[in-house]
Formats: C-alpha cells, sequence, structure tokens
C-alpha cells in the first residue's frame, strides 16, 4: 500500500488529536494549531485527490487489521478527497472572517473551547465524508451534533440557549431516527459496513423479501438526515440557530455541517440502499415534493424577514430545498447538480454570513434594513462581498449559483414526469431570491445624508478583507470554470457505485 | 411611698407623656408636625393609552395563553397533532416490526458469518475472554474511539454552559461555604469513609479486568466516576481538589485520550498497511493478555471516571 492510501485516515485522525490537545491549551495556541490542523488537512486531502484522479479509482482502507465485514473501514473516491478539501478551505476562510467577532462575543477563558469543538467537528466531517461503515457514520454525528450545539451556544445569551436547546432537540429527533433506521437495516442484513449491506439490499429488492421494512428503512433514514439538514417542513430550528450564534458558527453551521448530512444520505442512497432501489421507493418523490416546497417557502419567509442575519438564514432553507429537488429528481444529473450545489451555496452563504457582519458592524451592530441603509459605503469591501453573493444566489452568470441553477433545469428537461413542476418552481424561486437579495443590495447601496455611523478603511480589516477577496475568487473560479469541477463530480458518482 | 403629685404637676412628668402615648390618647405628631394634606395621584390619559397598547402588544406577542385566543387555539391543534403524530408513529413502528425477521431464529439475516466469526475465531484473534470487548476494542476499535470522543465533547459543551471563572468562584465560596458542601455530616462521611476504597478498588478491579470478565473501560470508569462523586459529597471540593483538582483533571483527561489516540492510530495503520503490529496477544486468561484492549481499557476508564466527576462538579458548583 502507498503512503498517500494513508492520508484520509491520518487526516481524520489529526483532527481527534488537534481537539483533544487543544483543550489544555491557552487561546492563542489553541487557535494556532486549529489553522495549522485546518490547513494540513486540506493538503493531505488535495493529494489524496491526485493520487485518486491519477489511478483513476478508489480505494477501500481498513481501519484496522480486519477486512470489510468484521473491521472498520474507510473508503476513499475522487468526490470525497475533493469535498474533503473543500470543507477545509471554507472553514479556514469561514473561522477567519469571523475571527475579530470571536474576540469580541466569546468569553476569554472560553475561546479555546471554540477551537476544540471546530477541530472535532472538522474531524467528524471527515469521518462522514469518508466512512464506509454506517455505524461509525451515526457515531461521528454524534460528534457532529454535539459540537455543532457547542458552537451555536458558545456566545451566551439567552437566545442563542433557546436556538441551541432547539437545535439540539430537533437534531437528536434527527439523530434517533437514523439510528432506528440503521438498527433495522441490521436486523434485515446482518451488516455494518456499506458495500455487504448493498448486496443484501439488493437480493432482498429482487426476491421481495421484507419489503415493508426496507421502505420504512429508507424513509427512516432520509427522514432524519432531512430534519438534521433543515429540509422544508423541519426547519424551524433553523433561523435561530444561524441568526443568532457567532458569525463563524453561523457560516460553519450552514455551509458545512447541513451540507456533511446531505452528502451522508448521497452516500446512503448510492452506497448502502443503492440508486435502483431508492428510486423505486416512494421516498424519492416526497423528498422531491418538500424540496419544491422549501424552495418557494423559504424565499417567501425570506421576503418577510426586517433582520438580515435571518433573512440570509431562511435563503438557506430555499438553497436546501433546491439540493433535495435535485436528490428527488433520481437520475445522474439530477445528483450532479445536487452535489455542485452542495459546494456553490457552501461558498456563497459563508460569504453572505461573513459579508454580513461587515455590514452590521458599521450600522451600530443593528440588523434591521432600516439601519443598514447605505452600510455599503461605509464598508466597502463587505458591501461588494454582499453584492457577489447576492447575485451568485440569484443566479447571474459569471458566479456559481448560476451553474448550478442551469444544472438543475438540465436535469430537470432530461426528466418527464418531474420536468414541469421543476422548471415551474425554479422559476419562481429565482425571481423571489431576486426580490429579497436586490432589496437588500439597493438597500445598502443607498446614499445617506446624515452620517450617524462611522465608516471603516482596509487598514482596519486586512484579514476580513482579504478573506471576502478569497471567497469571492472562489464563487467566481466556480461560477467560470465549472466544467473541471462538474466533470469531478460526475467522474466521483461514478466511483460511488 | 411617694407622695401623690397634683394633676398639674403630674402632667408635665415624662411619665405622663409616656403613659399617655401608650394608651393612644394622643398622637405626638398630630398638629405638632407640619403635614401636607395627600394628593390624588394623577395619570396622564395618554400615558394610559400607551400602557394599555403596550400591554395589548404584549398580549399579542407573548405566549399569554390565558388572553390571546389564536394562541390558545394554536396550543390546542399543536397538542392533538403532536399526539396524533406520535400515535401515527409509534403505529407505523409497530406495524414494521411485525414484518422484521422473529428473534432467535436461526436462518435470520443477523445470523451470519459476521456474528459467526466474532463468537468463533474472537479469542485467537483478539485474545479476549471477554467477547464484548474484543469486539469494540479490536475488531471495530475505531468506534469505540469515536464514542469516547463523544464523552469528550459532551464534557467540553458542559464546560460552557456551566464553568464559571475561577475568581467568581472562589469569590463566592468565600461568602457562603455551606451553599456548595454539606459540611461534617457524620453519617455520610462515614459511610464514604467505608465505602469510597472499595468502590474505587472494585472500580479498578473492573476496568483491568475488562478483557476477561464482564465490564471494561466504560463501565469500570463510571464506578469510579461514581466513587469519586461519593468522595466529594461527603468530605467537600477543598479535601478532593488536593488529590483532583482542574490540572490534574485535564492532564488525565488529555493523556488518556492521546494515549488511546496512540495506540488505536498505531494499530489501525499497521494494520492497513498489512505490517505486523508487534502486540503480544498474551495468554487468553491472563491478566496481561488482550493485546491493545487492555491498555485501551485503562485510557477508557479514566475518560470515562474524569467525565462523570466532572459534570457532577460542574452541575454543582461551576468549577472543578
Amino acid at each position: 500500500m502507498e503512503t498517500v492510501q494513508n492520508f484520509p485516515a491520518i487526516s481524520i485522525l489529526l483532527c481527534l488529536f488537534a481537539g483533544i490537545i487543544s483543550s489544555g491549551l491557552k487561546r492563542k495556541a489553541a487557535r494556532w494549531v486549529n489553522i495549522l490542523l485546518v490547513v494540513a488537512v486540506a493538503f493531505l486531502s488535495i493529494y489524496t485527490l491526485g493520487y485518486v484522479l491519477a489511478t483513476g479509482a478508489s480505494y477501500v482502507y481498513v481501519m484496522g487489521k480486519f477486512p470489510a465485514p468484521w473491521g472498520n473501514e474507510i473508503r476513499v473516491g475522487a468526490l470525497e478527497a475533493f469535498t474533503a478539501f473543500f470543507f477545509c478551505v471554507i472553514m479556514l476562510l469561514s473561522l477567519e472572517g469571523g475571527r475579530k467577532k470571536l474576540a469580541d462575543e466569546l468569553e476569554e477563558g472560553k475561546t479555546y473551547l471554540y477551537y476544540v469543538l471546530s477541530d472535532l467537528l472538522l474531524s467528524s466531517l471527515l469521518a462522514l465524508v469518508y466512512t464506509n461503515d454506517l455505524f461509525t457514520a451515526y457515531v461521528f454525528v454524534e460528534i457532529n451534533t454535539i459540537a455543532a450545539c457547542g458552537l451555536i451556544m458558545i456566545r451566551q445569551n439567552g437566545r442563542t440557549i433557546k436556538a441551541s436547546a432547539r437545535y439540539m432537540i430537533m437534531s437528536l429527533l434527527g439523530s434517533g431516527l437514523l439510528l432506528l433506521g440503521i438498527c433495522m437495516l441490521y436486523d434485515l442484513t446482518g451488516h455494518l459496513l456499506m458495500g455487504n449491506i448493498r448486496e443484501q439490499v439488493g437480493i432482498l429488492s429482487v426476491t421481495g423479501e421484507y419489503h415493508i421494512p426496507l421502505l420504512v428503512t429508507i424513509a427512516l433514514m432520509s427522514v432524519g438526515l432531512a430534519i438534521k439538514s433543515a429540509l422544508f417542513p423541519f426547519h424551524g430550528w433553523l433561523t435561530d440557530a444561524y441568526g443568532y450564534s457567532t458569525v463563524s458558527s453561523a457560516a460553519i453551521l450552514s455551509s458545512l455541517v447541513s451540507k456533511g448530512y446531505i452528502f451522508l444520505l448521497i452516500k446512503i442512497i448510492y452506497r448502502v440502499i443503492g440508486t435502483e432501489v431508492f428510486n423505486e421507493s416512494k421516498i424519492i418523490n416526497i423528498l422531491f415534493v418538500f424540496g419544491l416546497m422549501g424552495m418557494i417557502f423559504g424565499s417567501l419567509s425570506a421576503i418577510r424577514e426586517n433582520d438580515v442575519r435571518r433573512m440570509i438564514s431562511f435563503s438557506s432553507v430555499a438553497q436546501i430545498g433546491y439540493i433535495y429537488m435535485g436528490i428527488g429528481m433520481g437520475t445522474k444529473a439530477g445528483m450532479e447538480a445536487s452535489v455542485f450545489h452542495i459546494l456553490s451555496h457552501a461558498a456563497t452563504k459563508s460569504l453572505l454570513f461573513i459579508a454580513a457582519i461587515g455590514l452590521t458592524d458599521v450600522s451600530g451592530g443593528s440588523r434591521k434594513f432600516i439601519d443598514l441603509t447605505g452600510a455599503a459605503f461605509r464598508n466597502k469591501w463587505a458591501g461588494v462581498a454582499f453584492t457577489v453573493g447576492s447575485l451568485s444566489m440569484v443566479g447571474v452568470p459569471m458566479f456559481s449559483g448560476f451553474v448550478s441553477k442551469l444544472l438543475f433545469a438540465q436535469a430537470a428537461v432530461q426528466n418527464e414526469i418531474k420536468m414541469l413542476p421543476a422548471l415551474i418552481v425554479l422559476g419562481i424561486s429565482t425571481i423571489l431570491n431576486a426580490i429579497y437579495f436586490m432589496k437588500t443590495v439597493i438597500r445598502i447601496y443607498t446614499p445617506v445624508e446624515d452620517l450617524k455611523y462611522e465608516s471603516i478603511t482596509f487598514k482596519n480589516m486586512r484579514m476580513y478583507a482579504v478573506t471576502l477577496v478569497l471567497f469571492i475568487i472562489l464563487n467566481v473560479f466556480l461560477g467560470v470554470s465549472s466544467q473541471p469541477v462538474v466533470d469531478l463530480i460526475g467522474q466521483g458518482l461514478a466511483m460511488f457505485s | 411611698m411617694s407622695k401623690l403629685k397634683p394633676q398639674k404637676e403630674y402632667e408635665k412628668t415624662v411619665a405622663f407623656h409616656f403613659f399617655r402615648w401608650l394608651s393612644g390618647q394622643k398622637d405626638p405628631y398630630l398638629g405638632e408636625v407640619e403635614m401636607l394634606p395627600q394628593k390624588e395621584r394623577e395619570i396622564p390619559k395618554a400615558t394610559i393609552l400607551e400602557r394599555m397598547t403596550e400591554k395589548q402588544m404584549i398580549r399579542d406577542k407573548v405566549f399569554d395563553v390565558e388572553n390571546n385566543k389564536g394562541i390558545r387555539a394554536f396550543r390546542k391543534v399543536y397538542v392533538v397533532s403532536a399526539i396524533l403524530f406520535c400515535i401515527i408513529l409509534t403505529g407505523l413502528l409497530l406495524y414494521t416490526v411485525s414484518y422484521l425477521p422473529r428473534t432467535g431464529n436461526y436462518a435470520n439475516p443477523d445470523n451470519n458469518v459476521v456474528s459467526q466469526r466474532y463468537i468463533e475465531k474472537g479469542l485467537q484473534e483478539t485474545g479476549a475472554l471477554n467477547i464484548v470487548s474484543g469486539m469494540i476494542l479490536t475488531y471495530r476499535a475505531f468506534d469505540t474511539f469515536g464514542e469516547t470522543n463523544v464523552l469528550f465533547i459532551a464534557t467540553c459543551c458542559v464546560m460552557i454552559l456551566l464553568m464559571v471563572d475561577d475568581a467568581i468562584l472562589k469569590k463566592q465560596e468565600v461568602k457562603n461555604d455551606r451553599r456548595f458542601e454539606p459540611k461534617n455530616d457524620m453519617i455520610l462521611q462515614g459511610t464514604a469513609f467505608a465505602l469510597c476504597p472499595i468502590i474505587f478498588i472494585f472500580g479498578i478491579y473492573v476496568i483491568l479486568n475488562g478483557h476477561l470478565s464482564p465490564g471494561g473501560g466504560f463501565s469500570g470508569g463510571a464506578i469510579l466516576g461514581a466513587g469519586l462523586i461519593l468522595y466529594v459529597s461527603a468530605f467537600g471540593f477543598k479535601k478532593t481538589q488536593k488529590f483532583f483538582n482542574e490540572h490534574i483533571y485535564k492532564v488525565a483527561k488529555i493523556t488518556a485520550l492521546c494515549m488511546y489516540g496512540i495506540i488505536g492510530s498505531y494499530f489501525y495503520i499497521t494494520g492497513a498497511n498489512g505490517v505486523d503490529n508487534h502486540i503480544p496477544l498474551g495468554l487468553p486468561g491472563h491478566i496481561l493478555s488482550g493485546g491493545i484492549i487492555l491498555p485501551i481499557d485503562i485510557c477508557v476508564g479514566l475518560e470515562v471516571a474524569c467525565t462523570m466527576y466532572a459534570f457532577y462538579a460542574l452541575f454543582r458548583r461551576g468549577g472543578l
């Protein structure tokens, strides 16, 4: 076995070690450990990606001496390695963009715990991305849930405590349903490793044995992960959790945590249930319909909102709806579009959160639209970044959101039955997106006469501005040179099965 | 006997004034001190209106169940639909369970090569008499490492919520020492004096025999933690801190987890690369056997004991 093949396992273990060691460090040391860790994992992942692309095949890595049905395994393909790399980039940028806020809003004696949580969160995300074992996935889902709760409530005020309590209850419900699903699947197949379950499920679907429990299992797992990733009717916890937590947490939660669960769902569809069995079940239509409803109702709630952070949060509901719509189409093109939208939304939503905090900071800390008038003149960098994020969300060419919408439309055209509703809702949702994002952009670029609030210059926010520029570059990169990324996703999905 | 004073002279004495005040015949202030008549308090009409609208707004916005009809109706619908939903979900799950394979059948899907190898070759491959320990700490060691980290991260979150700054804690302690500690409770102290050593020794026994008999790191650690909690309730935090304070807690926790991580990583990576890991399995049944199970059990036991104690201390006084 070559040394490169060890890298995914090493990066998961490195994250766990970093979290453990950080719990004994002071604030600054923990911060540096975190930065070094994320950079190191990004490099390891990109190196792995290069190796996988060079060999053209995925490989299985046994965690220990014991192979497939007995021991733990992780599995590395092009899509996994790329997602791990992408998650690292977003995490680094999100933490860097909110660094000043972290210092302001967190108790000084507890800041090191923030880095412990983010190290462990990264480890769980990597494990969700790489795992080939359903039970390992569940264990790291637990870590992910607790870490996310901690990230919400570490900024201690009433609202975040309430938000994290709600998040915890809903998220535990999701975990519980997922665990029930795993238990039943184990009862039906006798395995926990993904490949083995897939074989057994294939046999069961041919013989027609245990048809009802299998259907319920698929439903439980899909709904459990849908609750955790805030699909439309289960999104009640989302706005408070994203709207009031410290900005880095909001960016990480919206762009990484919920995406990790969706990635796990895609992995379960491909590697555990099998696409054919999943497409035959009616669950896929339910996900499709919920996705469509989310696209419209999320946007409608966002239009009514008078708080910019909560507006962006509601927009997340709509975007998660897009992803589930793509999954619900049940075609390869739809899945590709969904995976691309995972990346594009992660890049855009964290940019929007980080930019919004720059705008509210120069408006006396108020998030009301009336106070944000002219904010883009007071903080020019954040204004430009927010505009780029909005344009990307609306789907203007040159930005990443356009490509994902194009892919969704293409996928819809290939699907006879679901074409009409998908295209109509896509159109309506785009218009609604434009209404609330453009409203905000016009608002922040409306000049004001009386200069109530002070402006901020580049000198006072060097790192913040650099982060925003990097985010914008990432966004434009995904929008302009999307074809290699789409090809990579297609290749990765082909490696899945 | 003193002579009776005439009435006029008596009226000038202190005693006369005192007794007159005592019997309440005359208020000493009335007529002596200048007093203003009490005015009727006037509230401007605008304020009354403002207050009424504010109250109405609060009633509309806040969940005032008594006065807000909409919310009351919503509550009712909410409760009814929640109950209905739970019943439907329960029914659905029960219905599904009736289709699952019956427990204990030989031909069940879960009675396959996986459990067969765990049972038949477990002793030979892991060196542990306790199959469960062998399974969770050797075959599926990575999951258990994750599970241990769940405990670790849970403590971190409780710390975020409940940890109080050291300086504030000390101040409070001086102010109100008794709030935290029932001091010198003879019965409790006597019992703890007798029980604590036994509990500690039993916990250590369970941990060290994890690969030989039922038990292991998680259960043994819980016993140790319970012993620590009993000790701290009987003798107070000051005495406990002499051998278990925040510093020692951190060192123990980090050492245990890191040791587990290092042993685990060595095991995973050598195993995956097909290299012999040179971990002797020992003679089954001996205390020094079972390969990586014994050291991992010790680490897990330490971590679990630390977690239990930390939860208790954080909930009780906001610090270790």
